[in-house]
């Protein structure tokens, strides 16, 4: 076995948490349960790592077994990268079948023919995701297995998930080879990026609760969420208002989960508005600025805003489209009747 | 209490009443002025208005500094104090001290800096409110609202 693979292997396996390494090698199924049955789980890391290479060796493990490994950890720890949303487009409305072979055939050609020096591997998951992973070299140098970049896409879906490595330079030929392979006509980026693809995966598909009017309204009881002060020498005077905020966050935000993103940012290029006297900035020009909102959960963080006391109940739709426009990056120009400048300032 | 952390008001209402005393005592908690008018004939009279400034949010002092233009001139004479929260974060400081002061100064009423997160320091802020209400409920007497505001004001700027 080759000593690159091995040692791919074993960084492999260093990665999986160590409750998750049986199962993850049963997902594999390289390694035979009476195989799996002589490692013993419960030393330390390095040693099983070792165990199992000694054990691929016996199978003549190569790099596509590896790579299969490689896949099945990202699909169950994808958070650990940052993805990115793309949109194809067809011309026309012909919905043709799709062939999930012609698909592999076509992008792996097309890929190879650009670039030699590619492993690219396929796995099909339930949902329809076809997960690929490609690990890229140059026109001299074999692919650098610790380069690679992620492609996750719903074939009865025009959307493309994408984590890309370092190699920006890649992406425009993985898109290409995206597009033919797919028999769309072309590719675009959406201004969309997170750590958590499921959530760019409810977002896009919608899969999230929108605030449409829910058909039972809530009983009376369970609206009343602050259990009621047991003392009854402490009153509440603004109960009205705590409700109005609590309704109109729900209908902004709907009532399950939101999903998770890390941050939001806005590209200032608006004049700026300054009192007359203070005679800031002579020159008309756009004052450039970047406001970057993150957290870890930034959704979860803005629809507590209001309720914690931080914040004005609507707060700004620049901050509550993000789901419905479906992108977290946004560039803010001073076009009339576009996005006014003004932002909630919490 | 008036201000925008409902959760800190509550613990801090909490802590008042739990403090030893001899009078009757109410809590109305608001997260700005003017209070509701449907309540104005279940309320008694108001004897101690104390605002709460968490100075890691802006917008809790402008929620507060408005606020402040629904109260009626004759609670500035004692009536009224400044609690202001989250000192001990530095580095989430978005109000100035000097904003704090000066509106101690224009509204000629006492400012508490106070963790109200700690609770020792829930408690013994919960004890100064209670000794300060006795007092401008008129329970202490030959010591006016008036007359104690001023000393404390005079103390802080020693």
């Amino acid at each position: 076995m080759d000593e690159t693979v091995a040692e791919y292997i074993r960084r492999t396996v260093l990665k999986i948490p160590r409750d998750e390494i049986k199962t993850m090698l049963q997902k594999w199924g390289f390694l035979s349960e009476t195989q799996l049955q002589t490692i013993n789980f419960h030393q330390i890391k390095e040693n099983i790592s070792q165990d199992v290479v000694q054990l691929c060796e016996e199978n003549s493990a190569d790099i596509k077994q590896a790579a299969v490994l490689d896949i099945i950890y990202n699909h169950i720890y994808p958070n650990k990268r940052v993805w990115s949303v793309y949109q194809m487009n067809k011309a026309g409305e012909e919905t043709e079948f799709f062939d999930l072979t012609d698909f592999k055939k076509t992008f792996k050609r097309r890929l190879r023919s650009a670039l030699k020096n590619v492993t690219i591997n396929f796995r099909e998951y339930e949902d329809n995701a076809i997960w690929i992973r490609i690990a890229w070299g140059t026109p001299y140098t074999k692919p650098n297995q610790y380069k690679t970049s992620y492609v996750v896409y719903h074939s009865q879906t025009p959307y493309v998930f994408v984590s890309a490595s370092v190699l920006k330079s890649n992406l425009p030929l993985l898109c290409q080879a995206l597009v033919v392979a797919s028999n769309y006509h072309d590719i675009r980026e959406m201004e969309l990026r997170s750590h958590s693809l499921n959530s760019l995966k409810d977002i896009v598909f919608k899969r999230y609760s929108q605030n449409f009017q829910t058909y039972y309204p809530r009983p009376l009881q369970e609206r009343n969420v602050a259990p009621e002060s047991a003392d009854l020498r402490i009153i509440q005077e603004n109960k009205n208002e705590k409700e109005r905020i609590e309704r109109v966050n729900r209908e902004v935000f709907g009532d399950g989960p939101q999903p998770k993103l890390e941050f939001a940012q806005y590209k200032l290029e608006t004049m700026f508005k300054s009192d007359p006297e203070m005679d800031v900035l002579d020159k008309r020009e756009p004052f450039r600025c970047l406001v970057k909102f993150s957290s870890p959960h930034l959704l979860e963080a803005l629809k507590s805003l209001a309720p914690a006391g931080m914040a004005d109940a609507p707060l700004s739709p620049l901050l509550t489209c993000i789901p419905q426009k479906a992108r977290n990056y946004f560039k803010i120009r001073e076009k009339k009747g576009f996005f006014p400048g003004s932002f909630v300032s919490p | 209490l008036v201000g925008s952390d409902e959760g800190l008001q509550q613990k801090l209402a909490e802590a008042i009443l739990r403090e030893k005393k001899n009078f009757k005592i109410s809590i109305h908690l608001a997260t700005s002025l003017p209070l509701p008018s449907e309540r104005d004939h279940l309320r008694p009279r108001i004897d101690l208005i104390a605002f709460m400034i968490d100075i890691k949010s802006k917008y809790s002092l402008k929620n507060v500094e408005a606020s402040l233009a629904h109260v009626d001139a004759s609670f500035f004479l004692g009536k009224v104090c400044f609690l202001v929260t989250g000192v001990g974060r530095v580095n989430y400081c978005s109000v100035e001290m000097n904003a704090i002061w000066k509106l101690g100064e224009v509204y000629c009423s006492p400012v508490l800096f106070c963790e109200l997160e700690l609770e020792g320091i829930r408690v013994a802020t919960a004890q100064r409110l209670l000794r300060m209400l006795q007092i401008c409920a008129g329970h202490v007497p030959g010591v006016s609202a008036l007359s104690f505001g001023s000393l404390m004001r005079n103390s802080a700027d020693d």
